[in-house]
Order: structure tokens, then sequence, then C-alpha cells
């Protein structure tokens, strides 16, 4: 696998702590996210995993800490904020507008990047008309690199789920965006989809030089898709360095052999 | 209408397809979402620039050049750019896995491979060190490749370029090109195509230019096909099938290629495109008229028997209207109410609707779906043809057209039956010989140039067409002499519904005995319907009722036989229903599920000799294999059944 060309570091996440009323979701967090690389974030059930995606597309909101993502600090930010940042990502249960096609679907992921209104769309025409072209281009390019040419006009709610899940990371590369979150991309997948679906990241990465910040259950997955790994504990952060540092790191061992506390 | 003519090489006719239908549409591809077309005067430059191209990399004439992927438009320019270059092409298939694709790529002594994607690319590699003179790869699709050492390997894209580049920069290189061109000459081997090898290793066959455009010529014709028919591109290349039907076809008749966007979307393709030359093997007709009868059982109850009705209209009239027989005012009426409401439309649902002619070949088609096809009013026709033929041997003209006959000799071909029932003929498209196989070659062929196919056949005495009725091999006599094809019985078993195998003994025997396979889910459907209990695929199989009714499908099979005079008597006289179905996993079927009828023969043998033996009933058990991987045993005691057979030569002795 090709390694990240820069040590430039994306985002940097600094002392984040989260709580919900007395549960403590995440304590005094600490990670960066460097460009170019695939990042994983592992860890048993209710480890923090999802909560710490959300901090990072602005869904929750930090009790603590701060967030720098391409330099500019902040305590919070809105999700609209950064989708337009250019963070863009996929959701564990899949999130698709299950009466339209695969095509209109991918194609809502280009909004934030089309000038004309309303108005001018509904017309469909002149400028309005060649920016939808344009848009369908580069959805289409998407369509080609994932491989779902076949599907492309039928509504995802009669797609099988390894396919809806493809459609939903199709979504998230139509916004073209520098960091790319994936909640379980692999979750509820038989042998032959997660192969391919770890195929398809290892291509976004390479091919459009996306970072990827991934959640993920199956280790051996992570094992063979991530540059760097960190490993959360009870919203704890117990271990980060490459696949085989964390393999070896006797905290993780025990969160996932499940050591009493 | 363009035909070969005094073009005798593929080169030569693109550059006058490129004249004559300069602007006229050559390819198709669908490319991100959208056709691309390209004209033929586009294609001959493109090809032109490729070949010099590939000349500045090194292909000499008599090279080999290997082309492994799907239907792309560059993998056909890579076809004609080797053929310009007097070099040969191989098309493999392109779902080989890697030591079928090393051992024709060693025996093809490819310098050349072109590669669709990165999937074929690293099979390539993977054995190239079984392929000594491999020089160089050129792909397609650059996808995933940006990684991998270039010195071996280089996109088709920039050999174009090159050569482009190089022509117009070099006058001299122009004038090579056009010399190669001029010099190429019809007795130059033109491709080799890979037989699949279903019996041992796959043979190389040297197909000439001269033979392969004047038999398409003489197919182009029969067919009258012109540079405004269409043809879904999406067979395999390595298959004489496509280079036949699409390639030479379509360069001798200058008609449109559209390659689909891709293997999976061609059910789309089709219905965008509409072509009107079509051919699909019986179970790609088979599997279209399933996928919609699915759809119409969740159609509204009005519409499903709008369905219905005008389906009985057409199964009454619609195959009389299209081969043009008296047919009476109310049915024409009906029928052509019928076309506006109901087939008209499933023929546009299918893509079928602009087809002009169709055909299938390959195995035997069950009578109702081909009846069902041309009731609608699809010119659907059998053809009959080998790779060694460079495809036809026979096929049907327009209006002659019989579900269980592969039609008389195609235009220019002899065809003779030997002493022991094989077909043997000459054609204008047959073969040269083996590449690097003399030995083959010569026991392919009879003293006097004859190929012989190896499948038994005869001519139909009412319609002179050719039957095929199996490989020469199979075919056996009975003990009083009397032909008996057990595969051709078997099919016509198995075009019931309720038959789902058929194994027939006869070889050397007194009579004809058949062991039959109830089709589960159709007899259990049946049963459902008339309150029939079981509670067993065993206790169905054995039912009285399901005897009755089967009886009735091989009374059927055996009036058919009565009707020839060559198989009438092979009739089936005595059958049994298994208890258990054939299996693969039992070795009782081979995995591309036929049936392994020796096997079954020894594994069954108290069956096979209560068959001969007379008697009523006969207990068996069998050693089965569960899902699972566990060994299991399965007895019972299966009951014979005896048929009267039709116009029979002998009385059998004993009533039923």
């Amino acid at each position: 696998m090709r390694m990240p060309d820069t040590s430039e570091t994306l985002l940097q996440v600094e002392g984040v702590s989260l709580a919900f009323g007395g549960v403590k979701a995440l304590r005094d967090v600490s990670f960066d996210i460097r460009k170019g690389e695939i990042r994983a974030i592992i860890g048993p059930n209710g480890a923090g995993k999802t909560s710490m995606l959300n901090v990072i597309n602005g869904f929750y909101h930090p009790n603590h800490g701060a967030i720098t993502f391409k330099g500019r600090t902040r305590a919070e930010m809105q999700p609209f904020e950064a989708s337009r940042g250019g963070i863009a990502r996929t959701f564990q249960n899949v999130a698709l507008f299950k009466g339209m096609s695969a095509l209109d679907n991918i194609m809502a992921g280009r909004t934030l990047k089309m000038r004309r209104g309303l108005l001018w769309q509904m017309l469909r025409y002149g400028p309005a008309l060649a920016e939808e072209i344009e848009h369908r281009h580069r959805v289409e390019e998407i369509i080609d690199f994932l491989e779902i040419e076949a599907i492309r006009k039928v509504p995802v709610a009669r797609l099988p789920y390894g396919l809806q899940k493809r459609v939903e990371l199709g979504r998230a590369l139509a916004m073209e965006p520098d960091l790319l979150l994936l909640d379980e991309p692999m979750a509820g997948m038989n042998l032959e989809e997660k192969e391919d679906m770890s195929r398809f990241i290892i291509d976004v990465n390479n091919h459009y030089g996306t970072t990827i910040a991934l959640i993920e259950h199956d280790m051996a997955v992570v094992m063979d898709l991530s540059h760097r790994v960190a490993v959360l504990d009870h919203g704890v952060k117990i271990a980060d360095g490459t696949p085989n540092e964390v393999k070896k790191n006797q905290g993780v061992i025990d969160a996932y052999l499940g050591i009493a506390h | 209408m363009a035909v070969g003519g005094s073009f005798d090489t593929f080169p030569k006719l693109l550059a006058r397809n490129a004249a004559q239908f300069s602007s006229r549409p050559a390819f198709r591809h669908k490319d991100l979402g959208i056709w691309q077309t390209w004209t033929w005067a586009q294609v001959a430059e493109i090809v032109r620039a490729y070949a010099a191209g590939l000349h500045r990399l090194g292909l000499q004439p008599g090279d080999t050049v290997a082309i492994v992927g799907s239907n792309r438009p560059k993998l056909y320019w890579t076809l004609m750019a080797a053929q310009v270059l007097r070099a040969i092409p191989v098309p493999v298939y392109s779902d080989a896995v890697a030591d079928e694709l090393a051992y024709v790529l060693a025996h093809a002594d490819v310098r050349f491979v072109a590669a669709q994607d990165q999937e074929q690319v690293d099979k390539v590699f993977s054995v190239s060190d079984r392929v000594p003179h491999l020089r160089k790869v050129i792909y397609d699709e650059p996808r995933g490749l940006d990684d991998y050492d270039h010195d071996r390997l280089i996109a088709i894209r920039d050999v174009i370029e090159d050569g482009r580049t190089a022509l117009a920069a070099n006058a001299a290189l122009g004038r090579q090109i056009d010399e190669f061109i001029r010099q190429g000459e019809g007795s130059d081997i033109s491709i080799i195509l890979y037989t699949s090898g279903t019996t041992g290793a796959s043979k190389g066959v040297m197909l000439s230019a001269r033979g392969c455009i004047d038999a398409a010529t003489d197919t182009v014709r029969f067919d009258s096909l012109t540079d405004k028919d269409v043809a879904l591109a999406y067979l395999p290349l390595a298959w004489v099938g496509d280079h036949y039907l699409n390639y030479a076809q379509g360069i001798v008749a200058g008609f449109c290629m559209a390659c689909p966007e891709s293997g999976e979307t061609i059910e789309q393709d089709r219905r965008e495109i509409g072509p009107t030359f079509y051919f699909a093997p019986p179970r790609g007709f088979e599997a279209m008229l399933t996928r919609l009868t699915i759809r119409m059982e969740d159609a509204a109850a009005i519409k499903r028997r709008i369905f219905n009705y005008f389906l009985g209209i057409a199964r009454r009239y619609g195959e009389s209207i299209l081969t043009g027989k008296p047919v009476p005012l109310s049915g024409r009426l009906l029928y052509a109410l019928g076309r506006l409401m109901v087939y008209e439309p499933l023929k546009n649902v299918l893509g079928l609707s602009r087809v002009r002619v169709a055909y299938t070949a390959g195995e035997a088609i069950g009578p109702d779906l081909f009846a069902f096809y041309r009731s609608i009013g699809l010119n659907l026709k059998q053809l009959y043809g080998q790779t060694e033929a460079f495809l036809y041997v026979t096929c049907q003209p327009d209006g002659e057209i019989y579900s269980d006959t592969v039609g008389p000799a195609a235009p220019n071909v002899d065809i003779r039956i030997a002493e022991t029932g094989e077909v043997q003929f000459r054609s204008p498209g047959m073969f040269v010989g083996y590449f690097k196989d003399q030995a083959k070659t010569a026991e392919a062929m009879t003293s006097d140039g004859y190929v012989k196919t190896g499948d038994a056949g005869f001519f139909d005495e009412k319609t002179g067409h050719l039957k095929i009725i199996d490989r020469a091999k199979d075919v056996g006599r009975l003990a009083d002499g009397t032909m008996f094809a057990p595969k051709y019985l078997e099919n016509k078993l198995k075009f019931f519904p309720n038959v789902k195998e058929a194994v027939v003994y006869g070889d050397s025997r007194d009579f004809v005995c058949a062991f039959l396979n109830i089709d589960p889910v159709a007899v259990a459907n049946w049963a459902e319907r008339n309150n029939i209990a079981y509670g067993s695929y065993q206790e169905l199989a054995g039912h009285p009722l399901v005897y009755d009714m089967v009886a009735k499908d091989v009374a059927e099979v055996n009036r058919s036989l009565a009707e020839g005079k060559i198989l009438a008597g092979a009739q089936i006289r005595r059958f049994l229903i298994l208890h258990k179905e054939l299996d693969a996993d039992d070795g009782e079927l081979t995995r591309t599920l036929k049936v392994r009828r020796g096997f079954i023969a020894e594994r069954y043998a108290p069956l096979v000799n209560a068959l001969y033996d007379g008697s009523h009933e006969a207990d068996i058990s069998t050693e089965v294999t569960f899902e699972d991987g566990r060994k299991g045993v399965i007895a019972a005691r299966v009951k014979i059944r005896d048929l009267q057979t039709i116009g029979a030569t002998k009385p059998l002795g004993r009533a039923a």
C-alpha cells in the first residue's frame, strides 16, 4: 500500500471531552489525522468511536477541547460548516434517500457545489443546464469508479445492503471531500462485499488522495487498510500507532478480551 | 448492400468502409453514462495510428497478439491494428483462470498482450514466467495501474497517440503502414480462436482472412444485413460467435457494433441501443422469459389477464403470421390488437423492438420457449456451427423455421452424413488447421477434405433440414441395430416443465428405458393446486398421480419420435421416477450440470436391471452427501411404469 506523501496534519483533536448528562462518552481525547492517510478509530462497543466522529463533523459539540481542521481551530462548528469545509461522511446505518435512484442520491452529494439557485435549476436552462451537465459528469465518474453502472437508475431501497453502502460512499465522494469519515463501512457485509469495499477505500485514497478516517469493528480489515490506528475504550484513548504497534499493545488486548476494570 | 467482394483482408475492408460509409457509426460504447460513437472514418484513422504505434513497439508480421478482456472498442481496434500489420490476434476468454490463460499465451507464442484492466494485467503478469516471448502488455483502463512498473506496460491510448504523432512527423511511416495493408493476402491467418477444450487441452483454430470474409459475405447476403444495422457486441471476444456475428459481419456489412457499458448492464444497453441483429444462446432467451414471467406475476390482475389472453392469441396465430401462412381475418385482427397492446410493448421492454434477425444456437432450445418469441413476432431462427467452420454450417432461412431443426446448409456449404451418422462439412470459412498441431488437424479432417464435426445428425425428410441429435461418440445402437441418441431423448424429456432431469439407457439393449427426476417446484405447485398431500420429495416422486402425469409427457415424446423414421424404433418403453434428485455433490451430474450416464447406471444398477428384467418395482439404497458434507443413506422402493409405443415395431408383451 502506498504511504501518505506528507506528514502535514489535516485535523487535530485536542483534549476533547463529551458528556451526555452523567455519561462521559469521551474523556480528554487527543489525536491527529495526517493529510493523505487512512486513519482508523477502533474500540469495543460503547468506546465512543461514533461520538468522536460526530464531534469531528460538528454534529456533537464537545464540552471541552478544541478541533483544528485545515489550520483553523474552533471549539465547535455546525455540520454544514463541516461539509462546506470539506468533511464528508457515511453512516453506520445507511442514510440514503430510499425512494431515489442511486444516481440521484449521488447527485445530492453535489448540492453544496451547485451555484445556481432553485429557480434556475427548475428552468433547466442556460447556465443551470451547463452546470448540471458538469455535475452529472463528475457523478458518472464516481459511478464508473465504484462500478455501479448497472444500478444507476434503481431506487436504492431495492438494492442489497452492500450496494447501498457503496452508493452512500459515492454520495460522500461526490462532495470531493478533503476528509472522508466512514462509520463502520463494512458492518453487516459478507466477506466478498467486505473485500470489495476495502478495495474501494484503498482506491479512493490512492486515486483521489482523499484522507480517510474510519471506524471499524473487523480487526482484520482495519489492520490491512489503515496506516495508523487510534484505540478508544470507555471514552479514553488507550493506544495510538501503526497497526502492528497497536496489535501488540497490552492495553488494547485487555480492552478487547475484557479484563475487569 | 456492401459485401466482401474483391476485398480479401479486414484492413482492406476497413479502408473501403472508411471511404464508403465514412460518417456512418462503426462503434458505439457507453462511457460515463453516455453513448460515444466512432464513425468508420474515425475508426480507420485510429486503427492506422494504433498500428503505427504497435509497429514502433516492435510488432512484426506473423507475431501473435493476445487480447484479454470484454467487448471494448479499443480491444476490437487491437484486433484490427494487429491485422493491419499482418500480425495474428488471439482473443482469450476474459474469465479464464491463470492456468488456462498461461496455456494459451504460451502455446500461441504471444509477444504482445492487450488486457482490458488491472485484473487482466495482474493475471497476465502472474503467469509471465511461463510466456517466454512476452514483450509488452498494453491496457485499456488505467485505473489502479499507476504504481505498476511501466517497463513492460503501456496504455493503448498512449500507443495510439504515439503512432499518431509519429505518422504526422514521418510520412515514410505512413507509406510503410499502407504497404502492410496492400501486401496483406487472403491466405494470411487472420485470427486464431482457441476452443474451450471440453475434451483435453484447447486447440488454436486458425482461420484465413479470405475464408472469414467469404463466409461472412455469404451470411450478410443471406440475412440482408446492411450498414443500417446495429448489433450489441456482448458475446465473449474469444468465442467464434462474437468474432463472426459482430466483428466479421460488422466489417463486411459496415454495420455498427455497440459495446455495452459493462457485463451487468447488458439488459439496459440492449433497450437503449435497440439492436437489429441479435444472437443469444437458448439460456439467454430463457432467462429473459423467466424475468418477464416473474414481473408479470407481480402485475395487477387486469394486466395479467390482458397479457395471458393476448399470449393465447399469439400462440394460435403468431407463428403462422410470421411465416406467412394463411390466417383467418378475425385472427389477424386480434393479433393486430395484441401487437398494439402487448407484443410490441413487451419487445420494447426486452430491447427487441427493432430486431430484424435473431439467432440462437449452441444447444437444443425448448419448443415452447422458441414458439413464445416467434409468436410475439420476433424473427428468431436457429443455426448450427462450430469454430472450425467459422461458425455457420447450417442456418434457417426466413419462413422455414422449426424448433427442432437447425436448418439447411448455409450458402456455399457442403454437408454430408457419414455412415456413422456423423455430420461432415466443407465450407468457405472452414479452418486452415490447428495452430502447431498437425496431428489433431489430420484427425479432424476426412481424407477428401471434409471437416468432421463430431456431432451426429440426419436430414429431416419433411423439411430437408438438418437435425443434430447428439455427440457422435454418444450415439449408440439398440440390440437390433436401431439408432439410439440418448441426449436427443433426454432433451426432449427435459423440455416438459415437470421433468427436471432425464437419463436414458438403451445402448446394446433390446429397448429404451428412462430414469426421470421430477422438477420439485413445478410438481409441488401442481400438487398444491390439486390438493395432493405429500410429506417429502421421495413421496411426491412416487405418487401414482405424478406417475400418470409424467407418463403423458413420455408418451408425447414417443409420439414425436414416431413421426420420424430414423429414431422411431428408439421409443421409451419403460420409465421410473427416481426417489432423489440427481446431484453434482453425489457425482451424478458434472459441475456444469450434465448427467453422467455411466456413473448413474453403476450407482443405480439394481434399478437398471429392474427396468430390463420386467419387474414393476425395485428396492434401492444409495449413499448421499448432504449440504454440510455429512453422508447418509437413502433407501426407497421405486415403481416402474410401462408404456405403449406408437406405431410399435414390436409388441411389448406385458401390459402396464
